[in-house]
């Protein structure tokens, strides 16, 4: 019996970045209130996952739903977090005016952002200890800061489920852990968190649930279950490298 | 940035001398110099000069604005390679039509613009060429057709082809009210456009991807920016010409990003910018006949920038000079101070004058450098002076410094920094005590109140430093324990 209340569902989804396919045949269901964090090698076809569940990449093949949705109705209920490469920094915007941006999707094109957002995006601010900053330019602050604000604005979102695409790259160490603490809040407030990590070690202490990602799902459930040598190495092993290789062969077949 | 001044002042001038040939030729006609130029400028009763100001102004809102967007969105090259583009539509629309008449004109550059947009969305999508060279192709190759195409226009000689020049270089002589509709027109797209979708115009130009996931249809904004950068471009060609329109695109918007840290100010102040660059190089050129007016319009603009460049605060090159210029003199001082200190050291503090001799020997300075830094230290109220007479009229009468009790009280503090730190450095980051020194020096000028504070608790309050001096600490000086004897 399928719950059609799933925030997250996935069905067979192939993905191909021009012509080279990067996911095959991914199913995935996630339950409500999970933290999940979506790890593997470089090239694994972690974004990719992310930004197709985002609509932002057409699948060749299989679907997402979101809450039963397709995604493009789904998509304002989901808070997203890019990857830190995709933004530019020196644009001419203020820490406040990132964290307002969280409030866009709440109004219609011309909606007027209102007192009720401002003291929104306040709040958040607060709640990521960085409401001093609020007036400076989001260019002048350190890489950790940077993510809290954005973190800020994924709180604004007040979404009920959150991609982020590695939140803690360019991270310092106190900074990390107050992102984690954030994000623990967010689920025990039944907010549902899929997570792009790079890191192994800290993997284990940050999530419930951990995808194992590579072109393939190798893994997918609670960490006991699946954070073992064996489902690792197949994660990060060479054995998958096969797969890869013949991904590349694919796509250069195709052109010619 | 200040060659550019000179350049102008040098430009300046040579419209001047220009103008004095020129009012002796036309002399029979109405003697007009310089001045009664002007006048006829700013009194703007005449239709035409109305025109072009009106014109100039609503240029620059509309390049201020656009670009703008140009600059934030790092579409720079991508505005050289459109107005160069559209050379060749432009030739074209005039073959067609047979005059210069705007209608097929801005058709033919719409059109040509169009297919230089196409030739980079294929170079990208179709081969490895980097997105700069492909910029480079389009624009060189279009840019040498156009050109082609107009010298084969001038061969023909069609009837009306005397304001064909004005696309290349801009002139404001045959500038029409057509021309200043289309303008007008432009602007109020432009305004429009921004207006309706300023909100979504700023997060998908800070983070695309995000944009897109909230919903906004950010390649098609991009689109609605290119089409309006290309009539902007079109309908500033009167103005500026083909070659100079996208510095105006970019430069009031470069000079706005300097100062401006939200898109609001941005946007206003960019087209502030470029009007009263439009205005004051339209003047200019209207001052010396002939003129261009398109390099006249970007100079001034390109002045703008180099102005700010220089004064803008905090940030500013001028700021800056006189910051280190004022760190630099500070400097001096403490390091006079600290040689006081020293000599005072030396002869156990039984005495307060220090001769100038003593100084020079201790500073390695010349009698004029150690006379200049001893009256800084007056003019600072650090120091006194007394000159001693001596009775043999052969030697010059000797100075001698004596420190102020705010002088001693500087001087026991840059003496305590540098020794604290050097103590510091050698027990604390092992240190060689012959090493620490140098690093001292510099150390001791920079090193704030809250730091020293910290070194003492971390050394337990020391009193002698490495090499076995005495470090004066803060309640001795203050409480008078530690004092010259006066």
């Amino acid at each position: 019996m399928r719950d059609y209340s799933l925030p997250i569902e996935i069905h067979d989804l192939t993905v191909s970045y021009q012509k080279r396919p990067v996911l095959y045949g991914v199913d995935l269901e996630i339950e409500e209130g999970s933290l999940v964090g979506v790890l593997g090698p470089n090239g694994a076809g972690k974004s990719t996952l992310i930004k197709t569940v985002m609509n932002m990449i057409k699948p060749n093949g299989g679907y997402v739903k979101i809450f039963g949705k397709s995604p493009k109705e789904g998509i304002k209920r989901i808070g997203y977090i890019p990857q830190r490469e995709s933004i530019d920094w020196d644009f001419p915007v203020t820490v406040f005016d990132v964290v307002l941006m969280g409030r866009y999707g709440h109004h219609r094109w011309l909606g007027r952002i209102g007192k009720e957002d401002r003291r929104k995006a306040n709040e958040c601010l607060e709640q990521v200890s960085m409401l001093p900053y609020a007036d400076r330019p989001i260019g002048n602050l350190s890489g950790g800061q940077q993510q809290r604000v954005f973190l800020a604005r994924a709180l604004a979102q007040e979404s009920a489920v959150y991609l982020m695409d590695e939140p803690f790259a360019g991270v310092d160490a106190v900074t990390e852990k107050a992102i984690v603490s954030i994000l623990q809040g967010m689920k025990n407030q039944g907010k549902t968190l899929v997570v792009v990590h790079h890191d192994l070690s800290s993997a284990k202490e940050y999530f419930d649930q951990l995808l194992l990602l590579n072109m393939r799902k190798v893994a997918f459930g609670p960490i006991a279950e699946v954070y073992t040598h064996e489902l690792l190495q197949k994660t990060y092993g060479g054995k998958l490298t096969v797969l890869s290789e013949m991904a590349t062969e694919t796509a250069r077949n195709s052109h010619a | 940035m200040i060659t550019k001044i000179k350049i102008l002042g040098i430009l300046i001038g040579i419209f001047a001398s220009h103008q004095l040939l020129e009012a002796k030729q036309i002399g029979s006609e109405t003697q007009l110099d310089w001045f009664v130029q002007a006048e006829r400028f700013l009194r703007m009763d005449d239709p035409s000069i109305q025109r072009v100001i009106v014109g100039c102004l609503i240029m620059g809102v509309s390049c201020g604005l656009i670009g703008s967007y140009v600059v934030t969105r790092r579409l720079s090259l991508f505005g050289d390679t459109l107005s160069h583009a559209i050379l060749p539509g432009i030739a074209v629309g005039f073959i067609w039509s047979g005059t210069k008449d705007n209608y097929s004109i801005f058709v033919g550059a719409m059109i040509a613009g169009f297919l230089g947009v196409s030739c980079l969305s294929v170079l990208k999508k179709f081969t490895k060429i980097n997105g700069d060279s492909s910029l480079g192709i389009v624009l060189s190759a279009f840019y040498a057709f156009g050109i082609c195409l107009l010298t084969r226009i001038q061969k023909v000689g069609y009837s009306d082809q005397a304001g064909l020049d004005s696309f290349m270089f801009g002139q404001i002589s045959s500038f029409s009210t057509q021309d200043l509709c289309g303008q007008f027109f432009t602007l109020l797209l432009i305004g429009l456009f921004i207006f309706f979708n300023y909100r979504q115009l700023l997060v998908s130009g800070f983070d695309f991807q995000f944009s897109r996931s909230i919903g906004i249809p950010s390649e098609l904004l991009q689109y609605g920016l290119w089409i309006l950068i290309s009539f902007c471009v079109i309908s500033s060609l009167q103005m500026v010409g083909v070659i100079l329109v996208s510095a105006m695109l970019v430069i009031p918007a470069a000079t706005a990003s300097l100062i401006s840290k939200r898109m609001n100010t941005y946007l206003t102040l960019a087209s502030i910018l470029g009007a009263i660059a439009g205005f004051v190089g339209a003047f200019l050129s209207f001052l010396g006949k002939n003129l261009p007016t398109g390099p006249l319009i970007v100079l001034v603009a390109g002045s703008f920038f180099a102005l700010v460049l220089f004064l803008q605060p905090q940030k500013g090159i001028l700021f800056q000079w006189l910051r280190l210029r004022s760190e630099n003199s500070r400097i001096a001082i403490e390091n006079t101070l600290k040689a006081a200190f020293q000599i005072l050291e030396s002869r156990d503090f039984q005495e307060t004058e220090i001769s100038s001799q003593e100084m020079m020997r201790k500073r390695g300075l010349s009698s004029a450098e150690v006379q200049r830094e001893t009256l800084n230290l007056i003019n600072a109220g650090l120091a006194t002076k007394s000159t001693l007479f001596t009775e043999d009229t052969q030697l010059l009468p000797q100075t001698n410094l004596t420190l102020t009790p705010k002088g001693w009280e500087y001087s026991c503090k840059i003496v305590r920094n540098h020794r604290l730190w050097e103590l510091y450095l050698t027990n604390e980051a092992e240190y060689e005590p012959d090493h620490v020194h140098e690093d001292a020096e510099k150390i001791e000028h920079v090193i704030g109140e809250k730091t020293v504070r910290k070194l003492e608790k971390l050394l337990k309050n020391p009193r002698t430093d490495p090499h076995g001096k005495l470090i004066p600490s803060m309640t001795d000086i203050q409480q008078g324990h530690f004092s010259l004897k006066s």
